[in-house]
């Protein structure tokens, strides 16, 4: 118990930090931190109910596909829109022509792909809309290869429950060294249909603010669920040792880890 | 000997008449902490994109916006401006920019009206939608409770003789001349009908329909309610007509006797006017 108090201490912590401390009034976060943490054992409960029931009953329910016509305006770029690690800088010089996708972990066969692989592969087209968790929406064409297709190619083990996807993008240096962007989804939203690795948007080549050469698509998620600058898909059966362990950049900083709300 | 002659007295004149169901006045109570804290932690999520639209997507590149809360820098400092539908009014201090003068934010909503005070969208998020499923819950509770103990047909559908009375209601309430009967007039039972058979509804769906998950559950959502951003709209405005309810309810219960008022909702018991006994006992 007061262990989980302390790590909810310290997400409330590192959310309120910089600006906002100088608002946080110790009287405040003493009445809010049981009740935070009160939710939040409800809600990790709640978490893993919707891990079972949401993607269960939701199936294979498509997200809502969008004519040519609702373009009407650029894909908004959000949080990393410029990786400046050596590793990004090199391959974006040489216009990605290095860049290798590996695909990891608990697989039969490990592969990876050059981005000439990837367009090669059977891709799908969808014009969907992306749902950002502060509250807009954005109408845009994503183009790419099904993660199943990738999955398929290199086998699952039957232990493999998750798919971590590892980005390029540095969110900033911690004491325990830089946060890399990474992201998780169950293995029903990874073999989802909808769930594509866009390397092309609005029938161009993904750019650079958008997550260049390739971006995870997880139609039925919320943003942050959809991970840019990935170089790594990791097939894991447990997330809870990557990082802070709770399956995403955002979820280490207290958001659900089901980002379909 | 006197207090109790004067006791028995009030009480055959003024007799206390069982008003509010066991069910009626728990749901209400869970509803009033709910709503609260739905109310403040809704406005911390709003803090996060101050801005509404009407149709599928937000204008970033067009303009499709309704209401806005935004900051701008001019000469004096940090200033708040809220525009709606195309008026922008200048509202620094409360919506747009507030704080200390030596330390104004730019925030939608100020620190006073949301949880938590700072900006911290994941916990108002987690607070909203833990207080979401207690409103949902407990609405399916009161209606289950309302339709078996006759709560609903009794007391809040409004009968023929009720609408009829509606000019005079109104005339009465414009007056603040309320009759406690131990009964809604029929200026209540339209408004609770409302709250509960449009307000609470259309703000549970519009609420779903900002959600992905549920989107491809459930897409007529979307056509109903005409885009997602649409819903995002519509939900905050049955948010302010909410608001307006409680502040009317409250205005309402302190021109109609808070004391009574409250006591009918804690324990059940109301005490009606002398002149309607008969009609109070029905």
């Amino acid at each position: 118990m007061s262990k989980t108090i302390l790590t909810r201490r310290k997400f409330l912590g590192a959310g309120a930090a910089g600006a906002s401390s100088l608002v946080l009034g110790g009287c405040e976060a003493s009445i809010f931190w049981p009740i935070a943490t009160a939710l939040s054992a409800t809600c990790s409960r709640k978490q893993m109910m919707s891990r079972i029931t949401c993607s269960a009953s939701f199936g294979d329910a498509l997200a809502r596909e969008y004519a040519e016509s609702e373009i009407r305006q650029g894909q908004r770029p959000n949080g990393s829109t410029d990786p400046q690690s050596a590793e990004y800088l090199a391959l974006k010089a040489n216009d990605f022509a290095d860049y290798r996708l590996s695909v990891t972990g608990l697989v039969e066969t490990p592969k990876s792909y050059s981005l000439a692989e990837l367009r090669n592969m059977p891709s799908r087209t969808q014009i969907t809309r992306h749902d950002c968790v502060e509250g807009w929406s954005c109408i845009a064409k994503w183009t790419g290869p099904p993660l199943s297709v990738v999955l398929d190619e290199v086998k699952l083990k039957p232990a493999a429950r998750y798919i971590v996807f590892h980005c390029y993008d540095n969110m900033g240096s911690g004491a325990s060294g830089p946060n890399f962007y990474y992201e998780s989804c169950d293995l029903v939203d990874a073999r989802h249909p909808q769930t594509i690795l866009a390397y092309g948007l609005n029938n161009e080549a993904l750019p650079v603010p958008n997550g260049a050469p390739m971006r995870v698509r997880i139609e039925r998620q919320l943003g942050y669920k959809q991970p840019k600058y990935v170089h790594t898909i990791e097939a894991v059966s447990s997330f809870a040792e990557i990082a802070r362990g709770k399956g995403g950049y955002w979820e280490d900083r207290g958001y659900e880890w089901y980002a379909g709300i | 000997m006197a207090l109790s002659e004067a006791h028995r007295d009030s009480k055959t004149a003024r007799p206390l008449v069982y008003r509010q169901s066991i069910w009626t006045r728990a749901t209400h109570w869970i509803w009033a902490i709910s709503l609260f804290f739905l109310l403040l932690s809704g406005l911390q999520i709003f803090n996060a994109h101050s801005t509404l639209y009407i149709g599928k997507q937000s204008g970033f590149g067009f303009d499709n916006s309704v209401l806005s809360m935004g900051a701008v820098r001019t000469p004096q400092g940090l200033e708040g401006r809220t525009t709606i539908l195309g008026y922008q009014f200048d509202t620094t201090g409360v919506f747009g920019v507030s704080g200390t003068s030596e330390n104004p934010q730019a925030r939608g909503f100020p620190a006073a009206l949301t949880i938590p005070s700072y900006r911290d969208l994941a916990t108002g998020r987690v607070v909203h939608f833990f207080f979401a499923w207690v409103l949902v819950a407990t609405l399916f509770v009161w209606l289950v409770a309302s339709l078996v103990n006759g709560h609903l047909r009794r007391d809040l559908r409004p009968t023929g003789r009720d609408l009829a009375q509606l000019p005079r209601d109104v005339a009465d309430h414009a007056r603040l001349r309320f009759h406690h009967t131990g009964r809604y007039n029929v200026l209540q039972k339209l408004t609770y009908c409302i709250v509960f058979f449009v307000l609470f509804p259309l703000i549970v769906l519009t609420g779903l329909t900002m959600s992905p998950g549920m989107d491809a559950a459930w897409p007529w959502l979307l056509d109903v309610f005409g885009g997602r951003q649409t819903a995002r709209t519509i939900h905050f405005v049955t948010m302010t007509l909410l608001v307006l309810f409680f502040l009317v309810h409250i205005i309402m219960v302190f021109a109609a006797g808070p004391i009574n008022e409250l006591r009918s909702m804690i324990t059940g018991w109301y005490r009606t006017d002398p002149e309607t006994k008969g009609d109070a006992g029905s």
